[in-house]
């Protein structure tokens, strides 16, 4: 056991502190969730690409450093600490290239994975159907074969789609085989959203951006070249890397670890007039901070020496974001009735919270997470 | 960055693990009840035989020479098995520091020839204090390794009946001193880190009667493991392991790298801990329902554990004070954390009963 990092990453955290110190947007951008806001981001992200900082962990001929994922934790640590823009890509380059890297043909990945890097071109994800929630395998939107033009024809429409108003590009889920069993039959697609028969319509969230869209394909044609992995399995392609290192299954510690300092901020500057109840809770929360970094080097030393990590994802998944509405109603608490505010200093903190509030909900809800879980990990019956 | 343990330390577990099986099965936690000394004899030998007491013991006094982290694993096992010995005041608190302070008693306690109770600063008695051959004692001066022989013990009655409880009053001065305030720092949190590993131990325990428990009894037709309700009580129980076990282990670390930061980090593993192990208490009984509520069953064994070691060495919320106390850590990225805070932080170090502010465990006496 050793638990300090090495001098080169030593090195490497300084460098990343050096670059993002001096180029991080001061005044901080708008929401990435609102078209003014995603069009500065993207800018953002351009700049992150030509310094070699957007995707540190990727090839070289991507965009990336081939960093450790030592390297990727220490980056992201320094990102966040430094209060740097949340990143619009990352549907993109934390759940698609994983699996672009892993099923992707070389001439998908060369044609996608720098265009998505450099934000050329943006990414959204197409699983939610307004009947297929966290039972993913309902879904309903189909594929035909077309056998002429030599691709498929989509028909159908996804919803809850992250920036899909924005984004140029669309990944999911359609039913290419519907004789097949749920969770078979289905083939995993890359969207064209310019494409003629695609109509997005964009849904207001719960704090007011317009971050969320429905996305309506009819007869939307896609080539052949834009199916990733083989057709009819796109269950196994999708679900192959959930558990993916760079994915949510190992989101890094950086961002939650930022918040509780803010926390702790937030606590020193409210003074002698605090309830310790809600002194204890920012102490708890700076404590689960802790907790969830040393889980991840605790798994991280793992992935490192080859394991894989399977259900135990789900752990993770369930931590952080409870942790993450803990910590934003902790903040809450401490603000009192200013905690309302939607301007002014504090509003970040009620942006936050409703942010936080999204996490037990997407990428399987909790409940389910907490099935996974009981199931997968302890062994405890389906039914 | 390595966090993992290493072949050896993983075997030196599974083989304490196993003797434990053996040796301490929940007879023999129920015979401790029972029997006068609340103790087990054939485990404690046993274990001394192998070694474990001597875990930290330098190779000079014929230890093993290892350090935290070589032994945290094992304590862990011992609180699998809820052993009724007081290992982590002999092997993790007395060893070490009678070893660190050249006092010719650790070797016989490192052999097993002897061992050793203690009152944590933030406690009050001494548990198996009238079988211990020394007690260790604190007071604001330090750390004191005082002769059971000479002092006096009034016994005290624990939830858990393994676990004989005394009221300690002695003499503390200069010639019972072993070490000053940093010694008495360093074996409060070799204490708390024990604890907090046996704690691990316990609610792993726990955790694994009850699924077994789950995955058998049938109510309307099916396992009750197949109800989600009583799913989601177990994966949370399996969440908060999962989350406390890394600290534990960090902070086992950090005690055997004397990191600045150590006490901080022992706090934080002790609240978590804790937590855990009495959250894995209520699941396991609400999941064992009525059967659970009997001492006939032996879950009562493991739970009652908990309770009683959840409050020793520091409570959750006494330690979680601590954590925000000593978080005054400028060297992680990320934390100025509270260090403009510091003059608030540390007169509340280990507030509650706290350490070193308060002048000695009750029932102690100064040499005047």
């Amino acid at each position: 056991m050793d638990l300090t990092f090495d001098e080169a990453e030593e090195a490497f955290r300084a460098e990343c502190r050096a670059w993002i110190e001096e180029n991080r947007p001061d005044p901080a951008l708008p929401s990435g969730d609102t078209r003014e806001g995603f069009g500065l981001h993207r800018v953002w992200e351009r700049s992150l690409f030509d310094a070699r900082w957007a995707v540190v962990s990727w090839p070289r001929e991507y965009g990336g450093r081939e960093a450790s994922l030592w390297e990727w934790l220490i980056f992201e640590e320094e990102y966040y600490r430094a209060g740097a823009p949340q990143r619009v890509t990352q549907n993109g380059i934390f759940l698609l290239a994983p699996t672009l890297f892993a099923f992707g043909t070389k001439s998908q990945q060369d044609r996608y994975l720098p265009a998505m890097a450099s934000a050329e071109e943006t990414w959204c994800q197409g699983w939610s159907e307004p009947d297929a929630g966290s039972d993913l395998a309902a879904i309903r939107s189909r594929a035909v074969r077309d056998e002429t033009e030599g691709g498929w024809r989509l028909t159908g429409q996804k919803t809850w789609t992250t920036r899909g108003a924005f984004c140029d590009r669309l990944f999911g889920l359609f039913r290419s085989d519907p004789e097949a069993a749920r969770h078979r039959g289905l083939t995993y697609f890359l969207v064209d959203l310019r494409a003629d028969g695609v109509t997005v319509r964009p849904v207001e969230r719960l704090d007011g951006d317009e971050g969320f869209a429905e996305v309506f394909l009819e007869d939307v044609f896609v080539p052949d070249d834009d199916v990733l992995g083989e057709v009819h399995k796109g269950w196994e392609v999708a679900m192959a890397t959930t558990g993916s290192e760079r994915g949510l299954t190992l989101r890094s510690p950086g961002r939650f670890m930022a918040t509780a300092s803010r926390l702790v901020d937030l606590r020193r500057a409210a003074g002698d007039s605090v309830d310790p109840a809600a002194e204890d809770a920012v102490v708890r929360a700076y404590i689960d901070a802790e907790a969830y970094r040393w889980q991840t080097f605790w798994t991280v030393t793992r992935l490192a020496e080859g394991e894989r990590i399977g259900a135990e994802s789900s752990l993770v998944k369930l931590f952080w974001s409870e942790l993450d509405v803990r910590m934003h109603e902790t903040a809450s608490e401490l603000l009192g009735s200013s905690s309302e505010l939607i301007d002014g200093p504090s509003a970040d903190w009620m942006k936050g919270l409703q942010f936080a509030l999204a996490g037990p909900i997407y990428a399987g809800t909790n409940e389910i997470q907490r099935n996974v879980v009981a199931e997968r990990l302890l062994g405890l019956p389906r039914k | 960055m390595h966090f993992a343990f290493t072949e050896e330390q993983i075997e030196l577990r599974n083989a304490v693990r196993d003797l434990l099986a053996k040796e301490c099965p929940p007879e023999v936690v129920r015979r401790a009840w029972s029997g006068g000394a609340g103790r087990t004899d054939r485990a404690w030998n046993a274990m001394a035989e192998m070694g474990v007491l001597g875990v930290v013991a330098p190779e000079a006094i014929g230890g093993i020479g290892g350090d935290e982290v070589d032994l945290v694993g094992v304590l862990e096992e011992t609180g699998r098995a809820a052993l009724p010995e007081p290992i982590v005041e002999t092997a993790a608190v007395a060893v070490p520091l009678l070893a660190e302070a050249g006092d010719d008693r650790a070797a016989a306690l490192s052999e097993g020839g002897a061992c050793a109770s203690a009152i944590a600063p933030t406690d009050d008695l001494a548990v198996w204090a009238d079988t211990a051959d020394l007690l260790v004692l604190f007071d604001d001066t330090g750390v004191h390794a005082v002769a059971t022989s000479d002092a006096e013990l009034e016994r005290r009655h624990s939830v858990d009946g393994a676990r004989r409880l005394h009221r300690v009053v002695a003499r503390l001065g200069d010639s019972t001193r072993v070490g000053g305030p940093d010694a008495a720092a360093l074996a409060f949190d070799r204490g708390a880190l024990g604890v907090a590993a046996q704690l691990l131990g316990l609610g792993a325990q726990l955790l694994d009667t009850t699924v077994d428990y789950a995955k058998q009894r049938e109510q309307f037709g099916a396992p009750i493991g197949s109800f989600q309700a009583v799913k989601h009580h177990l994966a949370n129980v399996r969440l908060a392991l999962e989350f406390a076990a890394p600290l534990v282990y960090r902070a086992a670390w950090s005690i055997a790298s004397r990191d600045g930061e150590r006490s901080v980090h022992v706090s934080m593993a002790k609240a978590h801990a804790s937590d855990a192990a009495v959250l894995a208490s209520r699941s396991a009984l609400q999941c064992h329902g009525a059967i659970g509520y009997t001492t006939e069953h032996d879950l009562h064994l493991w739970m009652k554990r908990a309770w009683a070691l959840g409050a020793a060495w520091g409570s959750a919320p006494g330690t979680a004070a601590a954590s925000r106390a000593r978080s005054c850590d400028d060297r992680r990225p990320g934390a100025e954390i509270m260090s403009e805070a510091a003059p608030y932080c540390t007169e509340r170090t280990r507030r509650g009963r706290a350490w070193p502010e308060r002048p000695g465990p009750k029932g102690q006496e100064r040499e005047s």
